[in-house]
Parts: C-alpha cells; structure tokens; sequence
C-alpha cells in the first residue's frame, strides 16, 4: 500500500470566519422557528412600558431636565429593550444550549471552538438586539417624537450594547450551576441596575453616592448615547459612554470565553 | 495492510494514543492507555460503564484535555492542532444531541455548515446525509417527531455529511432494539468497507465481534488486552466453553473442580462456565452443555468484572 505523507497542516487559525458563520447560520435557522416569540417578548414588552409610563407618569411629569417625558421615556425604553433582547435570551438560551441540549458539545466536535462559540452567539444576540431596540423609538414617532438622522445609528448603539449583555449573560449562565440561581443576578443585579440607568427617571435624583455608581452601569452609558443620537450628539461624552460600552463588552468578551470553555472541556 | 501495532507513530495510523492519563479530582478516568487504530480498519473499545470509554472519545476531540500522554489523530497532535483534525473527524456522541425543534434536513444543513462543506456542494452533502440515514421522505418532519431508530440514524448521518475520514462512535447502539441495532451495524460495516476508519466503544459483545477488526479491552482506564476478537478469545479462554447447570451448592463443587485442575471458570446466573480444555468437568457431563468460547468470557476472565 502506498501512502500518501500528510501534507504539513497548516495550523488553522482562531475566530475564524466559517467557524463563526457555522454557528451563525444554526442560530438563524433555529429563529426561523421562534421568531415570533422572541420578536413578540422583545418588542411588544418595551411597548407596553413606554406606553404605560408615558401615559401613566406623562400625565403627572411633563418635562425631564431638556427633555419632554415622552422623549425621555422613548429613548430610556429603547436601553431596557437593549438590555431585556441580549442579557435574558443570552443567560437562559445558552444554559439550556449546553446543559439539556447539549448543542455546544456537537458544534465543539466539528472544528469550532468554544472562543468561536462564544464569539458567534454574542454577535448574533448584538445583531438582534440591535433591531428589537429600535421598535419604542418607532412605536413613540406615532405618539409625537420628532424623527431624526441620528436615529440611523440607534441599531449600531444598540448592537454594542446588547453584544456586552449578551456576553455578560453568556457569562452568568457558564458560571453558575442552577437555572434557579438566575434568579439572584436578575432581582440583584439586572433590575437594579436597569432601574439606574437613567432609563424612567434621571440619575440627577438619586443620591450621590448611587450617581456616582451610576457611572459604571454599562446601561447608563447605552442610554445617554441613545439620547444623544436621538436628540444630538455631546461630542466628547458620547465618546466616553462608546468607550465604557466597547471596553466593557471586550472584557466581558474574554471572561465569558474562559467560563464557557471550562464548562465545556474537561 | 498490515494492522499490526507499530510502536512508533506511522503515516498510517487514524488514532495513535500513548501513556494517555486523564484524571477528574482523585478519579483516574484514563489511566496510562495505550490505543493505535490503523487507517481504514475498525478497532472497539470495549469495556462497562465507567472504564473510561467516553472519556477516551471526548479527549479524541479535545473536549477532554489529556492530563499526560500523546494524542494523535489523523497526523495531527492534539490539544494544538484538534481543529484541524476535527475537520476530517465525524462524532456520533452517545447522548443524542440533535437540534429537537429544527427539521432532519435542517440539522443535516446545519452540520454541513459546521463542517466547512463548501456553499455549493452543501446540497448533495445534506442529500447524500439524507440517503444514509434514509430519511429522504421525512427530510421536513421535526427531529422530535421522529422514532428513537431514526433518531440515531440521522445523528449518524450528521456525522457522515462531510464525508470523513475517520468516525468516532461512542456507543452507536445502546438503547434500541434489536433490529434497529442490526440496520445500524450494517450501515457502519459499510463504512468500513468504503475504507473509512472507525473507533467505536461499545459494551455490546456481540457489535465489537460482528464489526471490529481489532478490539482494546479496557477496565478501570487501562487497556487490559487487544486484538483481533477471535485471537483473543483463542488466547485467553480457548475454543470451548462448558457451562454446567445446577443448584448453588453444585455451581461451587464445579468451580472447585476447575480451580484444581487450572481451569479458568466463571458464573453465569445459574450456570459455571468452565473455560480451557477439551473436556466437560469430571462428573458433571450430564449437566454440562458445550458452547463456543466468546469476547465476554475473555472480558470477564481479564477484569474479573461483569460487562453490560
């Protein structure tokens, strides 16, 4: 038998792009089953807030510092829409993915690894994420929000935050070892942290120590970058809240990356 | 070609694992083992549950990292280049983990993604998938939809779809009945024949002499014997086997008598079976039916343990 020497392997690089596009492409075509679900939960659920808080507060608060409420609600509905399409589906979609469905487990015996898994699940909640929280601007224009340019970036601002809470979700979900302990990170953490962002009331009536808190809240900074595409930029602070998104996002990145592989490699 | 084991790392070889240690806390999963599967051969791992059989597998594609040893798979070193070997790898896990809510065409699709098919060529790879695990007429069903058999042929084809060069099955057929069992069998033995190389674990006796080429007998993470199947059974527990039956108290009277004459004998419910000789055991011959010699009384004879 003649056989043939193995070519040298060329050592195939990480984040790879079919690597990713694998991941991608099983994502689309599962939400191609359950889109309604997912589009209803996120889009209908931001609705019902800023229709109830425009309403029901509206009427008692007219304007917010520079603001109207409406656009003030508009605009802080949009981060909790950001922060509800990526950090929600991201904890719950990945624990059921590696835990009852083992889905991470076939994809890690195809030539994909868990830092392309990672990366690829992230980008796709981002990507989601980054339409699901244009709908409260869209659904506020008919109530009176003046349309704007800076709307257009409004996908690109929401797509870099929901990419740091889905990976904040990847996150939580390769760390703990309970469904139920969810629970913890959502009432301790998610809420409050959703609550100060300057999301339904401004940070300027909390009291100091809790403003100064405020500053890291990624979602803070999601929101005071919505409200200044919305209503015009600030120049040097919108750069500021980009930075915190865009770093924080990266960190997150690399510690999801190393929980999820130790979940997921023995 | 030649399968016989080569101390050194050939060309030729699908899988080549040597002192390879794994260890979970104080558990020693894989303990220094051993295994060399030729190209286009297949070779089992048989042992029971918890010898180490999965471990082994999911280290075969770096989802277990070793704790010691070397790895190689299709020329390739693992951990370092597991990717590229995984690439040419197909992985029929023992828990079927199958997209439930996606179609049978659709996971197919999905995997001919994963495996870097290129765009054009996808279609005939999910096809020839579909033809393999012969589901084309249920192609649109949901995977939840479909029985337990169609389920394991389709996770088998999610394998095949990129048409690899080595095949990895961990336990292809536990849990379905035996005529699904039978179809699997066939269709791994035409793998085989098309020149693909195959490692299965399995603690089914039967599948590793009707399949393998080669089998490793592993107990407590360590490789105790291997060989052709008929070989080993040659060697470790000769031709025939004679199994006496009787009461309890008798049973023990059999097993005294074989240890005083060097025999090697073991229980079988209500049976002794004497292994070796050619000859039942003095003054038993009424109750001693005669029967070939098999892969399980070796198993038994090496680990001192029951399989299955």
């Amino acid at each position: 038998m003649t056989t043939e020497t193995t070519e040298t392997p060329a050592r195939i690089g990480r984040l790879e792009g079919s690597a990713l596009n694998g991941v991608l492409v099983r994502e689309f075509i599962n939400y191609s089953s359950f889109w309604r679900s997912s589009a209803f939960s996120s889009i209908v659920e931001p609705v019902i807030y800023l229709l109830a808080f425009g309403f029901g507060l509206g009427a008692l608060v007219q304007d917010v510092g520079s603001f109207s409420y409406l656009e003030f609600v508009a605009t802080g509905t949009v981060g909790m829409a950001v922060l509800y399409s990526s950090a929600f589906p991201a904890m719950f979609g990945t624990f059921v993915k590696y835990k009852f469905q083992r889905t991470y487990d076939a994809i890690l015996a195809a030539p994909v690894d868990s830092e392309e898994v990672v990366t690829a699940e992230a980008l796709w909640l981002g990507a989601r994420t980054g339409i699901y929280g244009c709908a409260p601007v869209i659904v506020a224009m008919f109530f009176g929000l003046d349309p704007s340019w800076g709307m257009f970036a409004l996908p690109v601002i929401c797509f870099i935050g929901g990419l740091g809470w889905a990976l904040f979700g990847i996150m939580v979900s390769a760390t703990l070892d309970s469904i139920d302990n969810f629970s913890y990170v959502m009432s301790g953490i998610l809420t409050p942290l959703m609550l100060t962002g300057g999301t339904f009331f401004p940070i300027e009536q909390l009291p100091e120590w809790a403003r100064a808190a405020a500053q890291l809240n990624p979602l803070y900074h999601c929101v005071e970058l919505i409200r200044s595409a919305v209503f015009g930029w600030e120049g040097m602070s919108d750069l500021g809240h980009a930075g915190f998104l865009l770093v924080w996002a990266f960190v997150l990145w690399r510690i999801a990356i190393r929980q999820m592989t130790k979940r997921l490699v023995d | 070609m030649s399968a016989t084991a080569s101390p050194t790392v050939s060309a030729t070889a699908a899988i080549e694992l040597r002192g390879v240690v794994k260890r979970f806390g104080d558990l020693t999963a894989v303990d220094h083992l051993d295994l060399h599967v030729p190209e286009g051969t297949c070779v089992g791992l048989l042992g029971p549950n918890g010898a180490g059989k999965s471990t082994t597998m999911r280290m075969l594609t770096a989802q277990a990292i070793a704790d010691e040893g070397e790895l190689t798979v299709l020329g390739r070193t693992l951990p370092g280049d597991s990717k590229q070997a995984r690439a040419e790898c197909g992985v029929v896990p023992q828990l079927d983990n199958l997209d439930v809510t996606l179609t049978v065409e659709q996971n197919l699709y999905v995997f001919s993604c994963l495996y870097r098919i290129p765009r054009r060529e996808r279609r005939a790879a999910v096809e020839r998938a579909l033809g393999i695990a012969r589901l084309a007429d249920r192609r649109d069903a949901k995977v939840d939809k479909l029985s337990g058999g169609m389920r394991r042929r389709l996770l088998i084809a999610r394998a095949l779809v990129h048409q690899p060069r080595l095949v990895l099955l961990d336990e292809p057929t536990v849990g379905l009945d035996p005529q699904v069992r039978q179809e699997l069998w066939a269709l791994i033995d035409g793998l085989r024949s098309e020149g693909v190389s195959i490692l299965m674990s399995t603690h089914y006796i039967e599948e590793a002499e009707r399949l393998c080429d080669t089998v490793t007998i592993m107990s407590k993470g360590r490789a105790v014997a291997n060989g052709v199947p008929h070989e080993l059974v040659r060697a470790h527990a000769g031709e025939q086997a004679w199994e006496v039956y009787g009461p309890p108290a008798m049973l023990e009277e059999v097993e005294q008598l074989a240890a005083r004459e060097g025999r090697p004998s073991r229980r079988t419910g209500t049976a002794v079976a004497v292994l070796g000789g050619d000859a039942p055991p003095v003054g038993f011959e009424s109750q001693t039916q005669p029967r070939l010699a098999n892969l399980e009384d070796v198993f038994v004879l090496l680990t001192g343990e029951d399989i299955g």
